[in-house]
């Protein structure tokens, strides 16, 4: 098993917020199964502009399963515009770091919820910028 | 809760009879056996003999067995060692597989890319199989050496190897094998397939890591690729591992020895797994041919969801050993060099994996694995966003 922390394991064992929300105010997807992970990302916005809800699908390893689960919880109650500034890094140190090999899925986590929020800023006529695809450039081999 | 290792093309345990038989190499036999004296001779003695079973598991005469520290050395030794030979008479293509282990393929692919030479990779079909037509047409006057592996590591199918070696024979081609994973899972016969060179690895078949052989046929001749001393006929210098080599003898004979009854009973144990899997869990596939393939190996897909998810449950929740791809390949993220020769989209790649039953498991072991696989597959479905929504 890859060498993984105790906090990545435990997220993986009782991943928080898994699921859907039927009519989300924004969706987010990164990735892909040919790449090997895919993540999909809901979120539920009030009018302050405050994350109530957020929900996920992943495909992929224990890592990105870890990484959706963290992901979710730091978004939930957060601002929209805070929630964007969330990084890859910040997500692997909450996760107690990460093997080098799997920052990769650190990455598609916070762009699936960039562009889910990126959905709910479009639906609101709201400025928002484009995510690149992170897998391109992230696929560390 | 004990562990349920299902992982034996990887690696097996050393078989206990093997380690009593190693043990005294550590210890009171410790010559080495190139020394004159009876301390040294002991050991000389005991490698011969070693010699012998190995050359027995393969229909081979004791003085065509050259000991090495593994499949990866045996690999690099008889492609490198033809190259060296071959290639100053402009001999230097090399004609192998695309579902070859890395030992075989970086091997190659370092030859052609740092010292002149050719390659020609041969295609399989669905099952892993090459087409025999595609080699005959591949082989020309430049051609040194024609590797194709036995037995695939991933998918467990076995090459038409008696078709190869006939027209290797025909066109007066050199024929190695990587028979890694087929020593002691399937008949192999060095004379009946026509074989010049095949690699082995001890602890595949219940040996020592660490050890292993290269079957060089009389009459062929290779350049070593270490120098050193005269160890070996000076094809493989470097002081005998003893306890390994000993280790790799008694291996071999016990493999010789439980042949049938351990074919059988891992072969059982995986059609039962295989039938298990096929009744109790939806959106499966079955890699790897059907009829031509080593009795232990399961290759197996579980679409919509990744590999190593599955891994983990398994590994955490049963205690249970399998594989994600090859063990290789296990830290890397790229999907199946092997899988996708046989034309398994890029995202079922993701979604499969290996089992590998060795001579100790029981059917109790598999009932265990069915208590909670479909369970971990079902789980993991509910929150894949590629899963049909039924799964909900």
């Amino acid at each position: 098993m890859p060498m993984y922390s105790d906090k990545v394991m435990e997220h993986f064992r009782n991943p928080r917020n898994v699921g859907e929300i039927d009519s989300p105010d924004g969706t987010g997807n990164v990735g892909n199964p040919v790449c090997g992970d895919q993540m999909t990302f809901y979120i539920k916005v009030d009018e302050d502009g405050i994350i109530r809800d957020v929900k996920y699908k992943t495909f992929g390893c224990g890592a990105a399963i870890a990484v959706s689960s963290m992901v979710s919880e730091l978004a939930l109650g957060k601002h929209i515009d805070e929630a964007l500034k969330l990084t890859k890094k910040q997500v692997a140190e909450e996760l107690g770091g990460l093997p080098p090999n799997k920052m990769h899925c650190s990455n598609l986590g916070t762009a699936a919820l960039a562009r889910a929020i990126n959905d709910y800023k479009k639906k609101h006529g709201m400025p928002y910028e484009e995510i690149e695809d992170p897998e391109e450039e992230e696929h560390g081999h | 809760m004990d562990s349920i290792y299902l992982d034996h093309s990887a690696t097996t345990p050393v078989d206990q009879r093997v380690v009593e038989k190693m043990l005294p190499y550590y210890s009171t036999h410790y010559g080495n056996a190139s020394s004159i004296h009876s301390l040294g001779q002991k050991a000389k003695d005991d490698i011969e003999i070693a010699r012998a079973h190995m050359a027995a598991l393969i229909n081979a005469s004791p003085d065509e067995i050259i000991f090495t520290s593994g499949g990866t050395e045996s690999d690099n030794l008889a492609i490198r060692g033809a190259f060296l030979k071959l290639s100053p008479n402009g001999k230097n293509h090399i004609i192998t597989t695309k579902i070859e282990h890395h030992a075989i393929l970086h091997t190659v692919e370092d030859l052609v890319k740092n010292y002149g030479a050719t390659a020609t990779y041969l295609d399989v079909d669905s099952d892993g199989l090459i087409n025999l037509e595609q080699l005959k047409s591949a082989i020309t006057d430049k051609t040194c050496i024609v590797s194709v592996m036995a037995a695939n590591n991933e998918l467990g199918t076995i090459q038409p190897m008696e078709e190869i070696g006939k027209i290797c024979k025909e066109k007066g081609v050199w024929f190695h094998t990587d028979a890694v994973q087929a020593a002691g899972k399937m008949e192999f016969d060095v004379e009946k397939f026509s074989i010049s060179m095949a690699s082995f690895s001890a602890h595949k078949f219940y040996g020592p890591k660490g050890v292993g052989a290269l079957y060089i046929k009389k009459g062929i001749n290779i350049k070593p690729i270490y120098t050193g001393g005269g160890h070996e006929k000076g094809i493989r210098p470097g002081t005998y591992n003893t306890p390994g080599i000993v280790g790799m003898g008694e291996a071999a004979r016990l493999a010789k020895e439980n042949f049938d009854d351990s074919y059988k009973h891992t072969k059982e144990l995986r059609d039962y797994l295989e039938k298990r899997i096929s009744e109790e869990i939806k959106y499966v596939g079955f890699n790897g041919s059907r009829t031509n393939r080593l009795p232990q190996v399961a290759s197996i897909s579980f679409r919509y969801v990744e590999g190593e998810s599955i891994l983990m449950f398994l590994d955490m929740e049963g205690n249970i050993q399998a594989s994600s791809g090859s063990a290789c390949t296990a830290g890397d993220l790229h999907a199946s060099h092997v899988l996708l020769a046989i034309s398994l989209p890029h995202e079922i790649c993701n979604s499969t994996l290996r089992f590998s039953f060795g001579k100790d498991n029981t059917k109790e072991q598999v009932d265990k694995v069915m208590e909670i696989l479909p369970g971990i597959i079902e789980r993991l479905r509910k929150m894949s966003p590629i899963a049909p929504k039924e799964n909900e």
